[in-house]
């Protein structure tokens, strides 16, 4: 194993963020207040409880998951896109490094970030919202769990992408839409009868509901079935990720 | 003694069907500078990028150091510094950063004092703390030879490392290079500066649409291949070559006044003798006399277009 090849690409890539601190942190907290002052404060005071939840605490979960997967596949993707657009990824093609340990470096450090940031925005929610965390080893699990997943996803969507476009489209076209739709602001139970069959094709559904059992104790899908989708998930990305190495798929001609 | 590059039987398709490289077969020695000459699109690039892991490997294989460059990718890439020919650098870091980061990703353990000598061999020291998108196209190629040398290779590959550099760095790099060799790192150089070849290289390279035409001792190569040239200007002009000349290779400038006398620097020793001797019995006089030895530079054309013949 290389340790110390892993440690430059994580130290790199951690010094990347507090080069860019303010978008990295600031933004992502800023934009999630907004949501906790409208659909929280705001609108929530006039919605009824969901599930015995008031209306403010009930979103926290899923607006976290939102700031989350953004962050953790923007900060990923563009931790791996970057050096293929300047070239530099060269060094790391040629050094001393397994597909393993580039992966830990990289998504690591992307990790790192965004569950960092999804604790921050946590604690920014607290200003607004009282809540309670029934379950926090769990809360952490997801927090963990649900960030390496999606950074090892946001480093595929950087090997792919060919351009800047490509980085930004995922995120917005797919991922947003599937925050949106997965429960984030609604407990699926309100959906008609077929949009509760389809929604549960929604990976991020079981995200959602995972991490607001964690937080209240009640969710829309079985714990079990919430963590093992996620496993699944993270495994998915692993295969690939290793495929993609394997051949060198946009990395190597 | 076991080569410290060995390239047995490599070929490169690359996806649309282009034959980059064709079955080259090619051993480096330690300790050596090997040129790999050929013009643009030759395959130079091709072939460094595929013994450093950057281009995948059609056929055949690569020893560097002993390892084979693909099943024992970490023994071989250890022992190899790569300089590239783009100037890739990231550009928000810190000089003293990024070199180090070089080191840490080849496996290195910190060495403050090791990056502090290649800086200060490289005439870096002073920039340590700048930021590279600050300095100059120059100052960029050391930072990239920098880092090449940050982890104290064995095997160094250096393409087109002169490549729009101004004449002081290019005096500096061909210094630092020899230093490098007389430490024992085994330096592998493509260029299509002849002049760099000639300067600095053991041993002689070429290659021409994938193919490996010729490899060489430089001394060699030049005195096989190289003429040498002498050139009389006369006192009065000439109508012709006379003709008890006739049967030297000479030949007379188009106004008259200049006597140019081809022959092979190894062999025709007696050949300048005989003719200074034939000129002064016929009465030519002559102002000055010049030798010109031919450059690798004119070896190379002629052999690059001798092949495409």
């Amino acid at each position: 194993m290389n340790i110390y090849g892993i440690r430059a690409i994580y130290k790199f890539e951690m010094a990347r963020m507090w080069r860019t601190l303010m978008q990295s942190v600031a933004s992502p907290v800023i934009s999630t207040t907004l949501y906790f002052v409208v659909f929280g404060s705001a609108i929530g005071s006039r919605m009824g409880d969901i599930d015995g939840i008031s209306y403010g605490a009930f979103i926290i979960p899923g607006l976290v998951m939102l700031s989350l997967l953004m962050q953790s596949i923007s900060n990923a993707s563009f931790g791996i896109y970057m050096p293929k657009f300047s070239g530099t990824i060269y060094e790391v093609l040629s050094a001393p490094v397994s597909y393993l340990e580039v992966v830990i470096g990289y998504v690591g450090a992307a990790a790192t970030k965004s569950t960092m940031l999804g604790i921050i925005i946590l604690l920014t929610a607290r200003l607004f919202v009282p809540y309670e965390v029934m379950h926090p080893f769990w809360m952490l699990a997801f927090l963990v769990l649900t960030a390496i997943t999606f950074s090892l996803f946001g480093f595929i969507i950087g090997i792919w992408a060919d351009g800047f476009e490509k980085l930004q489209v995922i995120p917005l076209m797919i991922v947003t839409p599937l925050v949106f739709l997965g429960g984030t602001f609604y407990s699926i139970d309100m959906l008609p009868d077929i949009w509760q069959k389809i929604t549960l094709l929604n990976p991020v559904v079981y995200l959602i509901s995972g991490f607001r059992w964690a937080f209240y104790g009640v969710s829309d899908i079985h714990i079990g079935v919430s963590v093992a989708m996620i496993v699944f998930f993270l495994l998915a990305c692993m295969t690939t990720i290793w495929w993609i190495f394997k051949t060198g798929y946009r990395l190597r001609s | 003694m076991q080569p410290d590059i060995s390239i047995q039987q490599v070929s490169k398709i690359y996806e649309g069907g282009f034959h980059a490289l064709k079955n080259i077969n090619l051993d480096i020695q330690k300790g050596e500078i090997f040129a790999l000459l050929g013009p643009n699109g030759a395959g130079k690039t091709t072939l460094i990028s595929m013994i450093c892991g950057i281009v995948n490997i059609s056929e055949g294989r690569v020893l560097a150091a002993g390892h084979d460059v693909i099943k024992d990718y970490r023994g071989a890439r250890k022992a190899i510094g790569l300089v590239p020919q783009e100037l890739s650098t990231d550009s928000f870091e810190k000089v003293w950063n990024t070199v180090s980061f070089s080191r840490g990703l080849f496996g290195k353990p910190p060495n403050p004092a090791h990056i502090e000598k290649v800086l200060k061999d490289l005439s870096l020291w002073d920039k340590r703390n700048n930021r590279i998108m600050s300095l100059s196209g120059g100052m960029k190629r050391r930072v990239m030879i920098a880092k090449a040398l940050s982890h104290e290779p064995q095997i160094l590959f250096l393409d087109e490392p002169t490549a729009g550099v101004d004449v002081e760095l290019r005096k500096d790099m061909w210094a630092m290079v020899r230093k490098l060799r007389d430490n024992g790192v085994t330096i592998i150089l493509t260029t299509h500066y002849i002049e760099e070849a000639e300067e600095m290289a053991d041993r002689i390279g070429v290659i021409r649409d994938g193919e490996i035409i010729l490899v060489e001792d430089k001394e060699r190569l030049m005195a096989k291949l190289g003429n040498k040239e002498l050139r009389l200007h006369l006192q009065h002009p000439l109508a012709s070559v006379p003709e008890s000349l006739r049967d030297e290779p000479l030949e007379l400038s188009v106004n008259g006044y200049e006597l140019v006398y081809t022959f092979d620097a190894q062999r025709e020793q007696a050949g300048v003798a005989r003719l200074l001797r034939h000129l002064g019995e016929q009465g030519i006089d002559f102002r000055d006399i010049q030798t010109r030895e031919s450059s690798l530079e004119d070896i190379f054309v002629d052999l690059v277009n001798e092949n495409k013949s």
